[in-house]
């Protein structure tokens, strides 16, 4: 079982590994911020604010999907590697080697969308990346698909290291995941939760990444030959298990510190249940098969995969609010604890993450589909389980972090005020989102009806107050990573402190 | 009150019952905890029901939705009275014929020269109607029956490059025959 203690031992960070780990997470906050400025000034210029031209439009949007997919994931893994080395043995090399080809990669895409002017989006659907149509080449879609391949060897280095661990301790990862516990037998109480969410990505996670490499070797295959061409629908379908399952990937391993953390501010066990084995078991496998849902209005898909899109999509909901939420919220209920940061983040995300993903049931609906799908609706629901989810969850994580150096960051009350503009902006820009939805505009596009401005100037200003909040979380938090951590008797008073 | 508001709807309902649940645990904090195990227990007994509730959601809502499946078959022609062949390319719309009659099934086929396109049908309040994507190298078979004549337009939801926002068509529903 997880550690009561808030900042136990076993997770002090010294030398190299306290180096990379900043790297990854300093880094992380950096690109949120940036990202998070594309954002805001795409809505501007959506909203007429600004006059950003459409050809840099779709290059700032490329930028921003990539940029934001790829630092959710990487960060994320920081989150997963900080909480899973506790339990099995993870070698630093292999933390340090994603990082690197990471930070490669993204200095490709960044190359091929501002130096070759590539704007075919993070989703590279075949073939548009070879239709530049005079304003990318093939060899910027080239570039930019490198750079995709890079960060998934990094990640696949990093998660074979991870399963090598998992296996050495445990034996299989059907055993970590606690597949033998699900019908009967005692439940070993020191099962550690982040080795079975670690061993669930391992496996989904390395399966998406590898239909990823297929669809990218085959796009790339088709750019330096030409006359080879691909079937539309088989790369969309590889390209949207990768990307689905990729950013997903995100959330489940963000996840971690809300079981790790979560009973440390509470002051309460968070056991190990055989409804979290299953909850688990159920995500395995749903994560992997619910990419369809994408795919509901490419009518020339063999409909029992629509289906099965639509039943996993819903189907996903159960381990998310049955265990997770209902989980976490249990050990919160009538819990004597003072609210900080971390965890008033960490709850937040779960709410992000379960109101978000409703509205994403709603849109895996066949039927809603046929008049939701590519409108505004979708980044409504995915930027509410996103920024207030992941982003929030890997906030709260880092003010876990900096709390024994920089106890008074996670208790200002300027710190309060900041995360009070974060939850309202990001509720204003959301509402901008899916009222969009509502009205029947188009995600994904630069130029705007008079009819769509109301929702897109209430999304700009929601996304400028969400940046505001935001500019303020990574200065601090990167000040905090930055500080000398304290001995280890401090560690135990700021402990108390918390209660 | 159109689809699209009942799914906004829809999603306000749920969002608030969320909402309100997270609102009651939280203010629960620091209130006396009571016996654990009887807490535990209470927390099970919930956990239950609402999984239960879920459950026949999950079992009605699915049966619902999917008991008529919302797309034709494909590979085939649907054998509706009207047809409308439509072509997407960089950055246009080719629609034959652009005029079809309301309260009659009409038969899109559509398919692109190039790259994805998404063919969204707008109806003259600029709603979304229906859907599908453009594809090249196939073809789609959409079947809508429209209920109101006017000028309808179509308008790719898929981006397909630079051109993508202005990529639209307009045809006309002529009201039904014998109105």
């Amino acid at each position: 079982m997880a550690s009561l203690t808030l900042y136990p031992q076993e997770e002090r960070l010294a030398g190299g590994e306290r180096l990379t780990f900043n790297l990854y997470l300093v880094t992380g906050l950096l690109l949120f911020v940036l990202m998070m400025l594309l954002g805001v000034v795409m809505r501007m210029t959506q909203a007429r604010w600004l006059g950003v031209p459409s050809d840099w439009f779709y290059q700032l949007l490329s930028m921003h999907g990539a940029g934001m997919v790829g630092t959710s994931v990487m960060i994320t893994t920081a989150t997963m590697w900080f909480f899973l080395r506790k339990y099995v043995t993870l070698h630093l090399w292999a933390f340090a080697t994603n990082y690197v080809l990471f930070m490669l990669g993204a200095l490709c895409i960044i190359g091929a969308i501002f130096g070759g002017g590539y704007a075919a989006l993070w989703t590279f659907l075949y073939p548009l990346p070879m239709q530049g149509m005079g304003l990318w080449s093939p060899g910027a879609s080239a570039l930019f698909m490198l750079g995709y391949l890079l960060i998934g060897v990094g990640s696949l280095v990093f998660y074979m290291d991870a399963a090598a661990g998992i296996i050495k301790v445990h034996g299989n990862l059907a055993r970590a995941l606690g597949l033998h516990w699900l019908f009967r037998g005692v439940i070993d109480p020191d099962h550690p939760k982040a080795v079975v969410a670690s061993t669930s990505m391992v496996i989904a996670n390395t399966l998406g990444i590898l239909a990823g490499a297929v669809a990218l070797v085959m796009s790339l295959v088709s750019i330096f030959f030409p006359e080879v061409k691909l079937d539309a629908v088989m790369i969309k379908t590889l390209i949207y298990w990768f990307g689905h399952m990729y950013i997903n990937a995100a959330i489940y391993m963000g996840v971690i510190a809300i079981y790790e953390l979560l009973p440390r501010y509470t002051h309460r066990p968070y056991a190990l249940s055989r409804p979290f084995l299953w909850g688990w078991a159920a995500t395995s496998m749903l994560v992997i098969i619910v990419f369809p849902h994408h795919l509901l209005m490419d009518y020339a898909m063999p409909h029992w995969m629509l289906v099965m899109g639509q039943i996993a999509s819903w189907g996903s909901g159960f381990p998310v609010v049955i265990v997770t939420t209902w989980g976490a919220l249990s050990n919160l209920y009538r819990a004597d604890f003072k609210w900080s940061l971390p965890p008033m983040l960490l709850v937040l995300a779960l709410f992000g993450w379960v109101t978000g993903g409703f509205g994403a049931l709603l849109d895996s609906t066949i039927r809603v589909n046929l008049t939701m799908h590519n409108t505004q609706w979708v980044p409504g629901h995915f930027h509410f389980y996103l920024l207030l989810g992941v982003v929030a969850m890997t906030l709260g994580f880092i003010y876990h972090v900096i709390g024994d150096r920089a106890p008074d960051a996670t208790r200002s009350g300027t710190g309060h005020k900041m995360f009070a503009l974060y939850l309202a902006g990001a509720l204003v820009f959301l509402f901008g989102f899916l009222d969009g939805g509502r009205v029947s505009v188009p995600r994904r596009m630069a130029e705007h009806l008079d009819a769509w401005l109301f929702t897109d100037q209430v999304g700009a200003v929601g996304g400028l107050l969400v940046l505001l909040a935001m500019l303020y979380f990574a200065a601090q938090l990167t000040a905090g990573l930055l500080q000398t951590p304290r001995a280890g008797a401090a560690r135990v008073d700021t402990a108390n402190a918390a209660r | 009150m159109t689809n699209q508001d009942v799914i906004l709807t829809v999603w306000l309902v749920g969002a608030a019952l969320i909402t309100l649940g997270f609102i009651f645990v939280i203010m629960q904090v620091g209130k006396p905890a009571g016996d654990a195990a009887a807490r535990m227990h209470a927390s099970h007994t919930w956990q239950a029901r609402l999984f239960a509730l879920m459950a026949v959601a999950f079992i009605v809502g699915t049966w619902a939705t999917l008991r008529h499946f919302p797309i034709p078959a494909q590979g085939r022609a649907l054998g509706a009275p009207q047809t409308v062949q439509a072509v997407g390319r960089m950055w246009s719309w080719e629609l034959k014929p652009d005029k079809v009659n309301a309260a009659s099934a009409v038969e899109f086929r559509v398919t692109s020269d190039d790259v994805n396109h998404g063919f969204a049908i707008y109806a003259p309040s600029g709603r979304i109607v229906t859907q599908t994507q453009a594809m090249p190298g196939y073809t789609n078979h959409l079947l809508y029956t429209f209920d109101e004549p006017g000028i309808y337009t179509v308008q790719c939801i898929e981006y397909c490059g630079v051109g993508h926002g202005p990529m639209t068509a307009t045809f006309e529903v002529l009201a039904a025959k014998g109105q």
